[in-house]
Order: structure tokens, then sequence, then C-alpha cells
């Protein structure tokens, strides 16, 4: 996708095409010869593996629509109709299913890779911006399937998330009722959400395409995060890491198996098995979990304004990351003092999570729920706007090692390999 | 709807409904430890425990409760009770659901009611009220739910439905008053049910001698119930096992593929 090309077409059809499209060489170029760092670690395949989630949710999902009817009256007992009536309707809805969640959990760990390893910062700020976005169309897509379903939570989660847009001043009630197509959520709802749930994820997969054509100007960060400095400090893409990201591809594969076939509605909620009822409120709406830290933001904001500026603001912060981040040097493994606060930074997702799962009133050992998500909320910010600016400042960082191929091969890095 | 508008009104509502019995925590109490053979990675449904069960479904449940999404044709399906076709056929034809319009486009007789004819394997189970209304009416306001999927639909599962069938007749704790019209069960959410306990002994009469204590009927129900809300569970567990041996399999190959391809590389 840039740099020097090394393709060199064999046969005659191969330079006939490679004349008009050179499409082989860009597959070449991108999977073949690309120089990659050779101290990526297992971390770094999950951009693979993502890929791969993508194009399972379109594949079962381009299914799931030739059997499911988008109407409110239908959804529900559609959806029951593949699991019992179409054959293997079953498997592919609990792949689908679950592989919302599977993606969901590849994608947070690729997105805190990227944060650990510094991977957001100069020259890759566009990687993550764009990548950003991905995440941000990924919650729209699975926001909109999930109601698809039309049971309870499918239909209280619409309405109470469809309910944030009334909070914006003047214009907010109209906004509501415009996104509804009606005065509440119902058949004119499904609709139009199940056609945007069609479009977005191939919005994602341009999108996709995007991030990795900017990935391939500068190439991979890596856990040292130094640059590559020559031919030795990389290996070719493959078979190297085709290898190895087929490999690790498939141990996260038997992880999402092992959910599918045994435990398949271990994420979901039982109360979605019911069919949407207007007249009938669940005692606790939850939406699914890997909303919940947004979910608990909102939550711990006593006005509803304000909690939906903070939960949309935890998000656009992720933008200005690049920017936020003052530190001369990228990975975390050299930052002692980034790698604690990092590492707080991530349990405390872990805490919002939490306090949005649980009813509104609980506490935890005596200290109410609320408070807690107030005081994590407060870090989750005051960690990218006020300590990773002052922190990159004032912060020693270790000495890094004076090349990739010296860290990974030590002295015999003059040498080169094979 | 604002959640916070909302969940403040269910505190509300919740505050206002313990407020009667303000010394009485009406929590839920967790469900019976029962064992079921369908559990764990490799249980099957237990084909006797499901005849007996669709046996108590039709018998006892039935009359108040639909399991709409249950065809005639399922249960001679693998992995569920398994009757015969003839047997499923037989409890087909001995059920009766609405006619289809008779050749001069009537749907009942010159009294108004209901043209019924015998069901098919093709047929759904007959629900027993025609519509809400009419199962409210009947149910002193209460609407008895599908049961096609209450076994998934139930935080709890198994254990949940089979102790609301056994938790009925236990002391009513002091303090606590069961409403008019309702029946006291500590496993249901506020303890006041408003079904009333549905099970007693020989209940049923089982062809196959076993004996019909409640737990033994309620155990079996559940069964059926749990087939009924998941009928491919024994087809997916089998399925997965060979999808799992196949992974496995391919992450050991490509292991070794990768040690080889790595190994002059780090």
């Amino acid at each position: 996708m840039s740099g020097p090309s090394t393709y060199t077409p064999k046969s005659g059809i191969e330079k006939w095409i490679d004349a008009r499209l050179p499409l082989p060489r860009l597959m070449h170029d991108t999977m073949q010869t690309f120089p990659t760092p050779r101290n990526l670690n297992i971390w770094y395949t999950f951009g693979g593996i993502l890929t791969f989630c993508l194009a399972v949710q379109i594949v079962t999902g381009v299914v799931l629509a030739m059997h499911y009817v988008a109407n409110a009256g239908l959804a529900f007992d559609s959806v029951e109709a593949i699991m019992r009536d179409v054959n293997y309707g079953w498997l592919i809805r609990y792949v689908h299913a679950n592989g919302a969640s599977m993606f969901f959990i590849a994608v947070y760990i690729h997105m805190f890779r990227g944060l650990y390893y510094g991977s957001y910062k100069a020259p890759r700020e566009l990687i993550w911006i764009i990548g950003v976005l991905i995440y941000l169309l990924m919650m729209a897509a699975a926001f909109f399937g999930y109601v698809l379903v039309w049971g309870q939570m499918s239909f209280w989660g619409a309405t109470v998330i469809t309910n944030l847009f009334s909070a914006i001043p003047v214009v907010g009630t109209h906004i509501a009722t415009w996104l509804w197509g009606d005065f509440a959520v119902g058949d004119a709802t499904l609709n139009r959400f199940f056609s945007l749930h069609y479009l977005v994820p191939f919005i994602i997969a341009a999108v996709v395409g995007l991030h990795i054509w900017a990935l391939h100007v500068p190439g991979n960060n890596n856990p040292l995060g130094i640059d590559v400095k020559t031919p030795q400090d990389t290996v070719p893409f493959h078979p190297y890491y085709t290898v190895k990201d087929a490999f690790y591809l498939v141990l996260f594969v038997i992880v999402f198996a092992v959910f599918v076939f045994y435990a398949p509605n271990f994420f979901g909620n039982p109360d979605n098995y019911q069919q949407a009822n207007p007249l009938v409120t669940p005692p606790d709406i939850v939406p699914e979990w890997y909303l919940l830290p947004f979910y608990a933001m909102l939550r711990s904001i006593p006005n509803k304004l304000a909690g939906v500026i903070v939960m949309g603001g935890a998000i656009v912060t992720l933008v200005f990351i690049p920017w936020l981040d003052t530190s001369r040097v990228r990975s975390c493994r050299f930052r002692p003092t980034m790698k604690w606060l990092f590492w707080f930074f991530a349990i405390s997702c872990v805490i919002l999570g939490y306090c949005g799962s649980q009813p509104v009133d609980k506490a935890f050992a005596g200290i109410p729920l609320v408070w807690i998500a107030r005081l994590t909320t407060l870090y989750y910010f005051g960690f990218f706007w006020v300590l990773m600016p002052i922190i990159g400042l004032i912060e020693t960082p270790k000495k890094l090692p004076a090349s990739i191929a010296q860290s990974v091969l030590g002295d015999s890095a003059a040498t080169p390999a094979e | 709807m604002h959640f916070k508008t909302l969940s403040l009104g269910i505190a509300i509502g919740l505050l206002a409904s313990t407020a009667s019995f303000a010394a009485v925590d009406t929590k839920r109490l967790p469900p019976k430890e029962e064992k079921f053979s369908f559990e764990g990675p490799f249980g099957t449904y237990d084909r006797g425990s499901l005849q007996r069960g669709y046996q108590v479904y039709k018998e006892v449940c039935a009359a108040c409760h639909s399991a709409g999404h249950l065809a005639f044709h399922n249960l001679t399906e693998k992995g569920g009770p398994e009757f015969t076709e003839a047997q499923a056929k037989a409890l087909a034809t001995a059920a009766k659901v609405p006619a289809e319009p008779n050749d001069k486009g009537e749907t009942t007789d010159d009294k108004g009611v209901p043209l019924l004819r015998s069901a098919t394997l093709a047929d759904h189970l007959p629900s027993p009220f025609p519509n809400e209304a009419a199962a409210r009416a009947n149910n002193s306001g209460a609407l008895p739910p599908d049961l096609s999927m209450i076994v998934k639909a139930r935080e709890g599962g198994p254990q949940y439905v089979y102790s609301i069938l056994t938790g009925f007749h236990g002391k009513t704790p002091t303090g606590f008053k069961v409403t008019e019209g309702k029946y006291f069960n500590p496993y249901f959410e506020g303890w006041n049910i408003s079904m009333p306990p549905p099970l007693a002994a020989n209940s049923v009469t089982y062809s196959d001698g076993t004996k019909a204590t409640v737990e033994q009927e309620a155990h079996d129900v559940v069964t059926f119930l749990s087939w009924a809300s998941e009928p491919k569970m024994e087809e997916r567990k089998q399925l997965g096992f060979g999808v799992l041996i196949f992974l496995v399999a391919l992450a050991g190959i490509l292991f070794a593929a990768y040690r080889r391809v790595w190994k002059d590389a780090h």
C-alpha cells in the first residue's frame, strides 16, 4: 500500500493484470513481503482476529437476514423459528450472538494493547483515530442488532438509549421522535434499525480498509515502541506472521466455540427470551456487557444531560490521546510510572463495568456503587486529561534498547538471521 | 423515559409494595439445588423423564399455559421425547385446534361455537385460551406465561422453575400476609404468586410405573420444558465436541508450523 514494491510479475497473465489493476501487487506487498517488526507478541495477533470476527458476523448475519422478519409482531417468533426450524439455524444464531461478544473482547484487548505500547503516538495518530471510529461503529452495530431480537431487553434497552437524545436542550425530544419514526420505540424503529444493522458492518469493513492502509504506511509499532532501523529488525509478514496469527486465531476460536456450543447464553440476559412488551418494564434494564462501563458513567451523574455529555466525552476523549500523551517514549515497558497508571486505568474500566451491571441502589462494602462509579469515572477522565500530559513530562523513562534486532537476538544481531 | 426516573419509579414501586409487610424481606429465595441429567458438557435429556414431563404438561400445565413454539412433530424429533410417529399422531389427533374456514366460509357453527378440528403433526400445540384477554379473564387477571421458553427466560433456569413448582405449602413466615387471591411461594419474587399450587401427588398416572410424587412430577415437567426451550441442545453439544477436537488438532499443527518457521528468527 505504500513504500517501494518488491513485486515482480512472473507469468504473462500476471504482467497483463499488473499493468491494468495491480491488485496482486497490493496483496503481495501488504500480506507477503511486508516488513514486520520481529518482536511482536501475542497481543499483536488481535488485529487479524478482529478481521476474522467481522467476517464471521457478516457471513452469519447475511444468512440470518434471510430468515429474520423485521416486524414488531413477528420478529421475536422469527428468531425462535431460526432456532428451531431452520437447518443449523441455532448454530448460526448462537455464532452471531456470541460473535458480537467475542468481537468486543478482541477489540478491547486490541485497544488496551495500543494504549500500553503507545501505538497511537506519532506517526500512527490516524490509525488510532480511525480505530476509535471503528469502535464507535461497532457499538452502533451491536446496539441495532440487539434490538432486532425484540425481546424485553431489546425493547427497553432501545427505549433507554434512544431517550438519551431527548436530553439535548430544545430539540432533544424532536430528535428522539425522528429516530423512532414514531412517538415511542415501535415497528418503525425496528425496521430502520434492521436496515442500519445491515448497513453498518459494510461501513466498518470499509473503514477497516483505511485502518490497515494507514497501518501500512509507518508499519507496525512493537512492544519496545522503538522505530524499525535496519532490515534485521523485521521479518516478512509471510510466513512469520501468517503462521503466528493463524495459531493464535485458532486458540481464540476454541474459546469462541466453547461459548457457542456449551454456554451459548452466557453473555445473554434471560429477559430477552421474553417478547418485547411496552406495558411491562423489567426491574433492571441492563445493556450488553461491552457497554456497561459507559452505562455506569451515565447512571452515576445525577443530571441527565450531564450524564450524556460525560458518557459521550468518555469516547470522544479517545480521539485526543495522541496529543494528550506528551511522553517521548512510546511503550509502557520503559515508563515506570505510566505502567502502573495504565493498569489502574484498566482495573477502573472493569470496576465501572461491574457498577453498570448492578442495580443502582446497591453498595459494595458499605460504599454505594454510585460513588464507586463516580470515583472511577473521575479516574477515567483524569488518566487521559491530567495524568497523561503531566506524567509524560516529568517521568524518567528507562533506557531504550539500541534496536529491535539487538533486543531479540542479543549479540548475534550483527549476523543476519537466516 | 429516563433511566433515573425509571429506576426511581421502580424503587418507589417496590417500596410501596413491600411497605405493608415492612418486617419481611420478600426477596425470592435462591432456587433449590435440583440436579438434572441434561446439565454439564455431556448431559443429555432423560428420554423417560421427557415423555413423563410431556404428560404432566398436557394434563396439568396446559389447562392454563400455552407452549406455542412447539409443534407435534417436534415430539418425534431426535434429542427430544422421541415419541414414535404413531404416538405423536395419536397425541395430535386427540388435541383440538381451531378449524380453518369451511366451504361456506364459516369458522363457527350455528350456535356461534368456534369450529375445531383434530391437530396434525404440523400443528403447534394448541393454546388453552383464544387470546390474552380470555386468559386473564379466566385467571383472575393474571396472564399464565407461554412455557415454550420459560426455562431460558428465567434467571436460575431449570432450578428456578423446579423451585416454583415445589415451593408451595411452606409455612407462611410471621409478619407476611398472603395477598387475597394469591398464593405463598418464597421462590417467587415478592412471595405472592397468582398460580395456585399446580402439582399434587398423583396429579398424573405414569404408565411406566414411576411414582407420581410432587417432586417427581416437577422434575419431569422441568426436563420437558428445558427441552422445549433448547430443543437442539443434544445436537449442539455433540457437534461442539467434534468441532473442539478438530480445532485442538488444528492448533497443534499450527503450533508445530509456528515453532518451525520461527526457529531461527528469535
